[in-house]
């Protein structure tokens, strides 16, 4: 009955949990940050564009960080519920990471969330600026202690065991700075930073396709527009850096990750880089295999003729999943070069002054404002299933990490997850949508009216309903 | 002797009182949320938390994940042992947060958040109060492991307790919104509590009088001499507060019913922590057998020394900001 296998449906709901949960703590990072930088643009420059872009992109903000942290709540627990022996044997060295998460990052997004949303007409402009710095802040913190915690998993260091079985710290700096940690990190907060810019490009694409019926100029559309196709030219092309940097430490820590992401099961030299090919765990090879001959152990080895550990090398229960790392990885790939290649297309626009007029790009940009989400889940599998079959990398197996579990229980609570989840982010990714919809700067939109009134009293005292109505009336 | 141990006992206990206040009234609220008939009202108190209920949900991440890292053992025997309270409960309480935005976005079907916020809220109430009452009976453990069964939390007793939490919230939400709201709203929230005050009075009685009976431990601590000279104390200074939050309730007071019904669960609470001490899982196991290695006790605790002071200097700002009565009609969306 490997269906009703307790510990398969454990990892499932975990999978399932976290895969749904990451997508808003990672647009979180992005949307903090760009809300930032818009905010200050308003208060340096006072034109009304950054305030209506501002305006805009929070309404849409909090209801992806409020799902993130009801998301986010329910993993802190799960740990506990599902995999009781992980959580003893780990809880000495990972539980104060997570513990400086909440107390560094949590509290101050939540602290300071409430006066970035709800605010504006409470306090002055530099302390709700400030604020807005803080949240974003919060969501830095708190991507550098969970990216800690999820890389000493991948690559364990710093530690020891004590009497009763546990790891216990032996030096703090090697556990929080384990080796994949500066990498994982960089690669992860550059990914929250790409899915962003696309998302924001793809709504303004979408508005820019629009403005042409309406034949009215749409400026804080072309504003986020550029803003997104700037990241797009130039942090696309870093985060293929980095994670050529990422993969090659992995290769160090993790060659049997490696491996199974190259579909390489037998070790040789002049290894090529297959460009796709469907595993085959049977006959351990790529059936249908489409490569560039000699290409991996060129990127990884930097030698055309380098030679790469094949999954030979390691016993078939130690080995991960090939398929799901092998083609999720294409998928992270593919869609990163496709974000690479919209970033030059855009600065040749650019330079020709056709950025705003081009059609193409406008509706390639609407397809792609899902992918860098897709991207940063596909990427997500890659290094957590490449982790398997362990908890801690090649010290503590998934099966001997789980609780005293009882299948149906586990059964019964997966199945209510997959339905709570799908009905309530659903619907929020519905309202998220609907929110998207709205012209930036739509008639009414009360940053038209804001800049002409000074005392910061006055317009507050109308900035709420107002906003609320406008909304409103949006929508329909 | 203090140690790093018990330092780090009071500092979670500490948290999850934190967070039974705080987000006690803001789940308060949400279980009073279909007596408050019209959409005004509703309205008007759902921003009287709309600001700070995340603010004050941190303070169970901070308990959950406190007690994975200095106390893993508890953390990896109580969740398995609650295993569907605490599921429930994480379930409640994602209907109860995406409440707040959706209940703007919503066009048709608003109603349905807000029965979704109702019902989240309550759940979550119960199943923390279930959960307290399964701990309090104790948990089975073998080696370093749960070992008891599926539905072993579910007593008459947890059940009571469940009721019990969530009437102890309704009169923490009610005495909230005396203190910030207005008018009607403002004297439907003064009934209510009035109602609640006398239940969670009668609760804390009957749990209390349970609690005895259910393990010789608690009954030792309470009355055998000479505890029972001092301890007499906390049941004579809950018969104070609850006479007082009734007579105030009655004079029609804004703040101090609030405070007096915090003062009531502050008791309650230090009543619990005298039954319970030096156990953090009854019947077996001690804060020093949970607490992880000094080496990662003192790791934290600089930090926590050092974060949780400021934590509470922003968090008393945000509610600053957002301080006195909310009016109907001053929609924060």
């Amino acid at each position: 009955m490997e269906f009703l296998d307790p510990v398969l449906l454990a990892r499932v709901q975990f999978a399932f949990t976290i895969a749904f949960h990451i997508v808003f703590p990672g647009l979180s990072i992005g949307l903090a940050a760009y809300l930032t930088v818009l905010e200050a643009l308003w208060l340096k420059t006072h034109k009304t564009i950054y305030l209506t872009a501002f305006k805009y992109w929070l309404k849409i903000f909090s209801i992806i960080f409020g799902m993130g942290v009801v998301s986010g709540v329910v993993m802190s627990y799960q740990i506990g519920t599902n995999w009781s022996v992980f959580s003893d044997k780990t809880g000495p060295v990972l539980g104060p990471l997570m513990g400086y998460e909440v107390l560094s990052a949590f509290f101050l997004e939540a602290g300071f969330l409430g006066v970035m949303l709800f605010g504006m007409n409470k306090v002055g402009k530099k302390l709700h600026f400030f604020s807005t710095l803080m949240v974003s802040v919060g969501t830095l913190m708190s991507a550098f202690w969970i990216l800690s915690v999820n890389s000493w998993m991948q690559t364990p260091a710093g530690y020891a065991y004590n009497e009763v079985g546990q790891f216990i710290a032996k030096d703090w700096f090697e556990v929080v700075f384990n080796p994949s940690f500066p990498y994982r990190f960089a690669h992860m907060v550059t990914a929250a930073f790409l899915s962003t810019a696309f998302l924001v490009g793809g709504v303004a694409a979408w508005h820019l396709l629009k403005e042409r019926k309406e034949k009215v100029k749409n400026d804080a559309a072309r504003l986020m527009f550029s803003m997104a196709m700037w990241m797009a030219a130039f942090v696309a092309p870093i985060q293929l850096f980095i994670g050529d940097m990422h993969g090659l430490n992995t290769l160090e820590h993790q060659p049997a990750k490696v491996a199974a992401m190259e579909g390489n099961y037998q070790t040789q030299k002049g290894a090529p880089l297959l460009l796709f090919g469907i595993p085959n765990d049977e006959e351990e090879r790529v059936d249908y295999a489409i490569g560039i001959p000699k290409m991996a152990s060129f990127i990884l080895t930097h030698d055309f003729d380098g030679e790469l550990v094949g999954l030979d090398q390691f016993a078939k229960e130690d080995r991960p999943n090939v398929k799901w790392v092998f083609y999720s990885f294409r998928v992270m790939v593919a869609i990163g070069m496709g974000m690479i290649a919209i970033g030059l297309f855009s600065l040749f626009l650019r330079w020709r002054g056709r950025l705003y007029d081009n059609r193409f790009i406008q509706k390639v940009a609407v397809c792609f404002a899902p992918a860098g989400i897709v991207a940063t889940i596909a990427g997500w599998i890659v290094t957590e299933v490449g982790r398997q079959p362990y908890t801690v990398y090649g010290l503590l197996r998934t099966y001997d990490s789980h609780s005293p579990l009882d299948a149906p229980a586990v059964a019964a609570s997966l199945a209510i997850f997959v339905v709570v989840y799908f009905l309530v982010f659903g619907t929020g990714i519905v309202y998220t949508l609907r929110l998207m919809r709205v012209r930036p700067g739509e008639k009414g939109d009360v940053a038209q009216e804001e800049t002409k009134v000074s005392t910061p009293v006055t317009v507050s005292s109308r900035l709420p309903q107002d906003s609320n109505n406008s909304s409103e009336e949006d929508a329909r | 002797m203090i140690d790093f141990a018990l330092i780090w006992a009071g500092l979670i206990a500490f948290a999850v009182l934190a967070y039974i206040i705080l987000d006690g009234f803001d789940l308060g609220i949400g279980i009073m949320f279909p007596l408050l008939k019209k959409k005004e009202d509703k309205e008007t108190a759902m921003n009287t938390i709309a600001p700070i209920w995340d603010g004050n949900e941190t303070w169970l991440v901070l308990g959950g994940g406190g007690l994975y890292a200095v106390f893993p053992l508890a953390y990896s025997v109580i969740l398995p042992a609650l295993y569907m309270p605490i599921i429930l409960m994480l379930l409640g309480l994602v209907f109860r947060g995406v409440a707040f935005e959706f209940h703007w976005r919503a066009r048709k079907s608003q109603h349905l958040w807000d029965k979704g916020f109702a019902i989240g809220s309550l759940v979550a109430a119960l199943c923390q109060g279930i959960a307290l009452g399964a701990l309090v009976q104790g948990i089975t453990v073998e080696g370093r492991a749960y070992a008891g069964g599926w539905w072993d939390w579910l007593t008459p007793f947890s059940l009571t307790t469940g009721v019990a939490l969530v009437v102890g919230y309704v009169l923490l939400g009610s005495t909230w919104l005396n203190m910030k709201t207005t008018g009607n709203l403002q004297r439907l929230a003064r009934n209510i509590a009035k109602l609640a005050g006398v239940a969670t009075f009668g609760f804390i009685g009957l749990i209390s009088l349970w609690m005895v009976f259910i393990e010789q431990q608690y009954l030792h601590r309470w009355f055998d001499a000479p505890n029972i000279y001092y301890l007499f104390v906390v049941p004579v200074l809950v018969f104070i507060v609850g006479v007082s939050l009734y007579i105030c309730l009655k004079k029609e007071r804004d703040t101090s019913p609030f405070l007096l019904s915090i003062s009531l669960f502050l008791l309650s609470y230090i009543g619990l922590i005298i039954s319970f001490f030096p156990n953090i899982v009854p019947p077996s196991i001690s804060v020093w057998q949970a607490a992880a290695p000094d080496s990662s006790l003192k790791f934290l605790l600089v930090g926590a020394a050092f974060l949780i002071p400021i934590i509470l200097a922003y968090t008393t700002y945000a509610y600053w900001v957002f301080r006195g009565k909310v009016k109907e009609g001053e929609a924060y969306h």
